[in-house]
Parts: structure tokens; sequence; C-alpha cells
């Protein structure tokens, strides 16, 4: 097998995926962009494969590491695919960038070690500095994405009491000075490395990306999430990028760009649809409280507040129905729960709809995936800025574990979130909100929406309030 | 005249990817961002190809263990990440079906 015709395969195997990025420009070509990534995958391994055979002969024990290895890693990720719950998607995603951070870290060592068994230089042979330079890159991406995306983890189960692994930021006076020494540390071990192609400047330079990885991720709150899970996916893009780089690989270097663009996209849109920068974010410290639902927190202002059958009594009665899901309905799994009630609201002739913000949730398209996985079809489920013309003519808003995304503050100059977009739920006719408790959204403000006149509020945990609502209707 | 070196050549494929991958972003519809995501660890796992050269080629135990711990760690990417982009693409499907009762009721 000629390196001509291997690098013509992974040509072929980079092509797929593109159609495998473009194919999720509908749900109904998603399917096939898929499958078109994974014959690229198989194209990519299975010409590398060869290539190894062909140079190691075949009765080197080459392959059986590989296959080892592969065995490995593909039963867990099988396993892994088959079992998450939907609601854990944001986990697994971040998890998924933090092993591709690490295999950046374990590729890069491996040609520090043995720079010849690479094909880039000839065996004893120094790296030539330009692939040093793309190394270190590659690496200190990559270890920035592994430690970076394992606090990110921990912020998104929140079931760890270790406090870097929770919602709320950690912040420290002096906390960006910090970060900007080690920063330029680690620029320096990484020049030395460049100049000297020692392991001890490579040593530190890994251990200071992986320090400053964790530094960067834990003054950022948990309702920020949506921004760091993009970032840390652009991240992992870039890592792939800077390997591909320093072995020459141009199917690395393209995959690597169409994720890195990909994640940095996302994060794009998310920051807008919060109306803040990037910096903004990435500097943190912005929601104390969030992450923590304060139970039985109780306002000084009064609120109409409801039960599930008068909820239900209301919307039984109504003509149209819009739903906004947020990370409360995460939380509690309450996706079939609502499709239940959805279900029985149609068949008394109400129309249902889905209203979804960019960031609700804690990762980009969280909502779509859970009420997709509760069978709700994806025509009544509507973006942003496809619904809001239309909650003047809603009777009945379903707010659903949602709060800074339909807070009317967002419209009040000098407020804090304001210019963010909303969802104008405030708008319709009657407002129905069910939240656990009066506590405050992830931007710390009280939210005018509960303490309006046509808002019922209906406090207690989603799944419960969606089924006792599901009865009253199906009573009604 | 010299050869044009390959880190050169390297920055040009780049930035042409970089200019597709923004174009074919733009076009994935916000419903599917986390489809997105999960195809995209799939993608950038495509590293395997470097863990596989590391684990097969090399002769030194530490350029062995990393490669093999890289293939590994890749290939959990990989299957995990097609499968789970398959899983959710799956529920998107199903609800196909689904409209046209739901518009006959509510007319």
């Amino acid at each position: 097998m000629s390196m001509n015709l291997v690098t013509l395969l992974y040509l072929v195997a980079s092509i797929c995926f593109i159609q495998a990025l473009k194919g999720l420009s509908h749900p109904t070509t998603a399917r096939r962009g898929n499958a078109f990534g994974m014959i690229g995958m198989a194209i990519a391994v299975v010409t590398t494969a060869a290539m190894i055979v062909k140079l190691s002969g075949p009765q080197s024990l080459g392959m059986v590491y590989v296959l080892g290895g592969l065995l490995i890693g593909g039963s867990i990720g099988t396993i892994l695919a088959q079992r998450v719950e939907m609601t854990k998607m944001p986990e697994l995603v971040a998890a998924m960038h933090s092993l591709i951070g690490l295999a950046a870290v374990a590729i890069a060592i491996a040609v520090v070690a043995e720079p010849w068994a690479f094909q880039i230089v000839g065996k004893g042979q120094p790296i030539p500095v330009g692939n040093r330079l793309e190394l270190f890159i590659g690496t200190f991406v990559g270890a920035i994405t592994f430690s970076g995306s394992i606090i990110a983890f921990g912020k998104l189960s929140g079931k760890y009491k270790f406090r870097l692994f929770q919602g709320a930021p950690v912040t420290f006076s002096g906390q960006h000075q910090l970060n900007l020494v080690l920063g330029l540390a680690m620029f320096g071990c990484g020049i030395w490395f460049t100049v000297t192609q020692d392991w001890l400047p490579f040593i530190l330079m890994t251990v200071l990306a992986f320090v400053l990885g964790v530094l960067i991720i834990i003054p950022i709150g948990g309702a920020d999430m949506p921004v760091v899970v993009s970032m840390l996916n652009s991240y992992s893009g870039w890592a792939a990028a800077g390997i591909g780089f320093s072995l020459n690989n141009s199917m690395l270097i393209i995959a690597g760009s169409l994720v890195g663009s990909s994640g940095a996209i996302l994060s794009y849109i998310m920051c807008k649809a919060m109306n803040r920068s990037f910096f903004n974010v990435i500097l943190g410290g912005f929601g104390q409280d969030s992450g923590t639902v304060v139970a039985g927190g109780q306002a000084a202002r009064n609120v109409k507040s409801g039960s599930s059958d008068d909820a239900a009594f209301l919307m039984g009665n109504a003509e149209s129905i819009v739903i906004v899901p947020g990370y409360g309905l995460a939380v509690s799994r309450a996706q079939h729960a609502l499709k239940e009630l959805a279900h029985k609201l149609t068949e008394k002739g109400v129309r249902v709809r889905y209203a979804i913000h960019p960031v609700a949730g804690r990762m980009p398209g969280h909502m779509n995936v859970l009420l997709a996985e509760a069978e709700i079809p994806y025509d009544q489920v509507f973006e942003m800025e496809d619904i809001n013309a239309d909650f003047g003519q809603t009777d009945v808003v379903l707010v659903l574990g949602a709060n800074d995304v339909v807070n009317p503050a967002a419209k009040t100059p000098g407020s804090a979130i304001f210019g963010m977009p909303i969802l104008e739920a405030y708008k319709a006719k009657t407002i129905i909100v069910n939240k656990r408790s009066m506590a405050s959204g992830y931007a710390g403000l009280d939210n005018e929406l509960f303490y309006m006149d046509k808002t019922m509020m209906v406090f207690g945990d989603a799944k419960k309030v969606l089924e006792d609502m599901v009865k009253a209707v199906e009573a009604g | 005249m010299e050869a044009v070196s390959p880190t050169v050549l390297n920055l040009i494929i780049f930035v042409l990817a970089i200019y597709v991958g923004y174009h074919v972003v733009w076009t994935v519809t916000p419903a599917l961002h986390t489809p997105l995501m999960a195809v995209t660890n799939a993608l950038s796992a495509v590293i395997i190809v470097g863990a596989m050269l590391a684990a097969a080629l090399t002769e030194t135990t530490l350029g062995r263990v990393m490669g093999v711990a890289a293939v590994a760690l890749a290939s959990v990417n990989v299957f995990g990440g097609f499968l789970v982009t398959k899983r959710m693409l799956e529920m998107f499907k199903k609800k196909d079906k689904k409209p046209e009762p739901a518009k006959l009721s509510s007319h």
C-alpha cells in the first residue's frame, strides 16, 4: 500500500466526515449523514491498519496491541452509548471531550519518545522544529481539554461533594493574574521544548496545561455550561488538528478543523442567546447562586399559586398552549410525563406547541433531544425566533423549570440580563409556571413574570406536577 | 526553487477545512445541536489513526503504553460518539408517523 494511496483514502474519509455534519441540517437526512461518518471512520482505521501491517511486517505484534486497545475502548464506548440517559447527555459529551484531550496528550508523548514510528523523520533523527511547535500546541490544547472537561463533567453531573465539581463558581482574588502567569510559563516551556526537544520542558508544559484547564473552568457557573461544553468541544477539535499538524496527516487536520469550527460556532450561538461576550463567560464568576436549588425559599412578594388541578382546568379549556421547557424538566426527567399531558390535551382539541430557547438546558439542543426521546413530533417544537410572535395569541403558556429565558427583565434597560433574547411568554393570556421553589434563576434576578396577575405558580417537582395534571385533564 | 514546507501545506488544508466547517455547521438545525456535539466527538476521535501508529510501530515501553492507552481512549469516542448519535437520531425519526393522528384530532 503506497503512501499516496493511503493519503487518497484519507481524503475519501475526510469527505465522509464533512457529509456527516452536512446531514445534520435536517432530521430526515441526519441518519444518512451519521452513516457517512461511520464509513469514513472505518476507511480511516482500516487504511491505517493496512499501512501498519505493511510497515511492520506480518509477524509483528503491532496490530495485536492496536486491536487490544480497540476492543477495550470500543466495548466501553458501545455500552456507554446504549445505557446513557438522554438527560445525562451533557455529562457524556463532556466526558468524551476529556478522552480526546487525554488521547492527544498520550499520542504526543509517544511522538516525542519515538518520532520515527510516525514516519515524520528517519530513525534516530530529531523532530523538525516546525513539528515540535505543532506538537507543543496539540499537547497543551489536549491537556487543557482533558482537565477542563473533567471539571465540566463534575459540574454537570452535580453529584459530587468535591468543591471544584459544584455548579457554583470558584473565584479568588488574583485568579486571572495567576492564570496569566501560568499561561505565560506554559508558553515559555513550549518554546523551550520547540528549541531543544528536551523532555523536561515538555513535561512541565503538559503539567501546567493540566492545571490551567482546571483553573479556566472552575470560575464558570453551572448555567453557563452550554458555552463551556461547546468551547471544550471546539478545543478537542483543535487538539486533534494540532496532532494532525505534527504528524503531517491531512485527514486529522481536516476532521479537527471541522470539529473546532463547529464548537466555536456553537459557543458563539450560546453567548449570543445570553447576550454576553465570550470573554465575559470565560472570565466567569457570574451568577454565584447558580446550580443549587434552594428548597422552600419564600419570596417577600406575593405570587398567585395554584394546584395542578387548577392548572389542568385552565389548559383543558384553552385553544392553544405553548410549553416552555427548561433545565428543571431535565433534572426531574419529566419529558415522558410531559408527552402524556400533551397527548391528553391534543385529544381534547387543544393545539400544543413547544418553544425552545437556545440556552435552555445544559448544552445546545438539550431540550430538543429530551422531547424527541419522549416521541414528541419535531414539527411541534419551535425555535425562539419562530414562535415569539405567536405568544400574544396563545391562551396558556406552561413554563416548566425555566426562569431567566422567560424573564421580561431582559427588556428593561439597566437589568443584569438586559438585551438577552427571551421567549416572550409574558405576552400570553395566561401563564402557568412550574418551579420547585421561588429561588431565583441563575442570573440571581427576580422574575417579574412570576408576579403578574395572569400568572399562576404551581410549585413542585416537574414530573410529579405533570403527572397530577395528566390525571386532572383525564378526569375533567 | 525550494520545495514548499509541509507545515505550509498543512496550514493551507487547515484554513480551507475551517472554511468548509464554518459553512457546513451554520446549516445544522438548532434542534440537532446535541447530536452535532456527539458526532463531532466521534470525528475528533479520528486521532485514533495516530494512536494506532504509536501502539503498533513504537519499540519502547513508553511509546507502546501511550499508544495503546490512546487507542483505547479514542475508540471509546469512536464507538460511543457514533452510536449515541445514531440512538438520538432514531428518536427524531420515530415521530415521523405521529403527526398525522395528532393533526387530525386538533382540527
